[in-house]
């Protein structure tokens, strides 16, 4: 391993272990904004996986995360079945659609793939919605666990560091480097010899898997699931956000973005709940024109001028 | 070097764009060790042909087989895992990626990948011999255009083509460039490797090929030495007109 490695690893070990000391430490509002944060983090590094290095900004995550939710709810709910089984089927039902939803986008770019996908995840709250309502008679679930915040916070930490030790992995991989070239430049990456489409839809049944369990895992924090609150369009605009904010071309980027977001956020819907959409699209905004490269492409350039 | 058997057969090969006529039921082969030019006035399909063989695009008829292996239908990856290398009429480097880096991406989905440590020795050594050695961690965006040029070329050469093709790969260099553009294609001849190139440049055409196919709108007009087509009166006729 080379010393930039090295040290890597001993700062990520470090502030795990400092993520795994926050129930321990604080009272029950900062748990709750904490566990919050874990699962934007979750959310933010996975998505970024994908979309980091293809440029391909997918609007998807509220429906995986959704199907993780609604999963857990309704075999819960209606069909008495363990929590844990709900949670371990649902990231690979997520992953399945993720496969659909890749080989029908493979030859869309830019702009399209991102209406697809937006698309697509609102046919999907839309089509669970009208069967529950239509064939399940119930229109909201109950997700009865005796999980504490803590607990919760704990699981979606565990999430977060596989989502990183995936990242690493792919970085290090051929598919992390074919990744790469396929968004520096998709026609010299099929001519080098990498299989664009099969590369892509394997990141994106990644992205797919982690949101789902993400969405899984706190299910229990609502207790009362309706699918238009767990399939929402608003955690897909928020996670790219707190990617974008905190800059997707290295892998701890997103966490760096969703820590200051999400309690800015907080702060928002507290003061002012009925225009969070409002403020929503204005931070969209502001983090596209000050910050294209996140907080850690700023970073980054404030550095190079410094060593010049 | 000994030229040895054909190892790329091109056989009634046809491109159709709605009612334009690309290329038009060409045939020819190429044989190991050989340069073999295509040449021809603007728009007679040379760059076409290059795409189709390389799976940028689909033939419309034809076949096109590389050591009895049928490229015809094949995508674009599994062509260049086949065999094929290519470069692009303007230049392509991948702009994000480190000079070394580039070169790695040509060698790391080859038929016979290159990955980590041996990858990285590989394609320094390869930039060593293009003259690129000193920038091998530079950003690829202090690369003068000959330099991008190199670099795109050892790209190709880092996948161990059986097959390279060079598209235009002499255009926008200036005379001193052009000289030592020449020279480095005339080396790659000379280790015996198999290149098609579709070039403008006639220097070139005359001191690298051993043989060159003559298009003009999507047909061969004519196959032979440089000096042959050359001097042949439709060839003659292709580029002056009827005069």
């Amino acid at each position: 391993m080379k010393l930039a490695e090295v040290r890597n690893l001993a700062v990520g070990i470090v502030v795990a272990l400092l993520a795994i000391a926050v129930p321990l430490v604080s009272d029950g509002y900062w748990l709750s904004i904490a566990t919050t944060a874990m699962m934007y983090i979750a959310l933010s590094t996975s998505w970024a996986l994908f979309s980091g290095p293809t440029h391909l900004i997918a609007l998807s995550t509220g429906a995986f995360f959704g199907i993780g939710g609604y999963l857990v709810g309704t075999g819960m709910s209606d069909y008495e079945l363990d929590f844990w089984l709900m949670a371990a089927v649902a990231p690979f039902v997520a992953m399945f659609l993720a496969l659909l939803i890749g080989l029908a986008t493979l030859r869309l770019s830019g702009v399209y793939f991102v209406i697809f996908t937006l698309g697509l995840a609102e046919m999907i709250r839309n089509l669970v919605s009208w069967i529950q309502n239509n064939f399940l008679g119930s229109r909201g679930l109950y997700v009865l666990t005796d999980f504490t915040d803590a607990h919760i916070y704990w699981m979606l930490l565990a999430v977060a560091i596989v989502v990183f030790l995936t990242g690493w992995w792919i970085n290090r991989s051929r598919l992390g480097f074919a990744l790469r070239i396929i968004g520096n430049d998709e026609e010299v990456a099929k001519h080098v010899g990498i299989d664009t489409a099969w590369s892509k839809v394997t990141l994106f049944m990644t992205t797919g898997f982690f949101a789902a369990l993400v969405g899984a895992i706190v299910a229990p924090r609502y207790s009362y699931i309706e699918p238009n609150v767990v399939f929402s369009p608003q955690l897909s605009f928020l996670v790219v956000i707190m990617a974008l904010l905190g800059g997707v071309h290295r892998l701890w980027g997103p966490l760096v973005g969703v820590i200051p977001f999400t309690l800015m956020w907080e702060a928002i819907t507290i003061f002012f709940p009925s225009s969070t959409t409002l403020f929503l699209g204005i931070s969209f905004l502001l983090i596209v024109y000050l910050i294209p490269n996140g907080f850690v492409g700023m970073f980054e350039s404030g550095l190079a001028r410094l060593r010049r | 070097m000994m030229q040895g058997e054909p190892i790329l057969k091109i056989s009634n090969l046809s491109k159709r764009f709605g009612g334009l006529v690309a290329v038009d039921d060409l045939t020819f082969n190429v044989r190991e060790h050989e340069v073999m030019g295509i040449i021809g006035p603007n728009g007679s399909g040379k760059s076409t042909t290059l795409n189709l063989i390389s799976g940028a695009l689909r033939a419309s008829d034809g076949m096109i087989v590389l050591e009895g292996q049928d490229l015809t239908v094949l995508p674009p990856h599994k062509i260049a895992r086949a065999g094929v290398a290519r470069t692009f009429q303007l230049v392509r480097i991948l702009p994000k990626l480190s000079v070394i880096e580039n070169v790695i991406a040509g060698a790391a989905f080859a038929s016979k990948p290159r990955w980590g440590g041996e990858a990285e020795l590989f394609a320094s050594a390869l930039l060593e011999r293009l003259e690129l050695g000193d920038k091998k961690h530079l950003g690829v965006d202090s690369l003068t255009y000959i330099d991008q040029k190199r670099l795109e070329l050892a790209r190709a050469l880092a996948s161990e083509p059986e097959i390279l093709l060079l598209d235009e790969w002499l255009a926008g260099l200036n005379p001193s460039e052009l000289q030592i553009g020449i020279e480095l294609i005339s080396r790659l001849r000379n280790e015996g490797r198999t290149i098609i190139l579709v070039e403008h440049v006639m220097d070139a055409i005359r001191s690298l090929c051993d043989r060159c196919v003559v298009m003009n709108s999507g047909k061969k007009i004519a196959e032979g030495t440089p000096a042959e087509v050359l001097s042949d009166p439709e060839v003659v006729r292709a580029y002056l007109g009827d005069g």
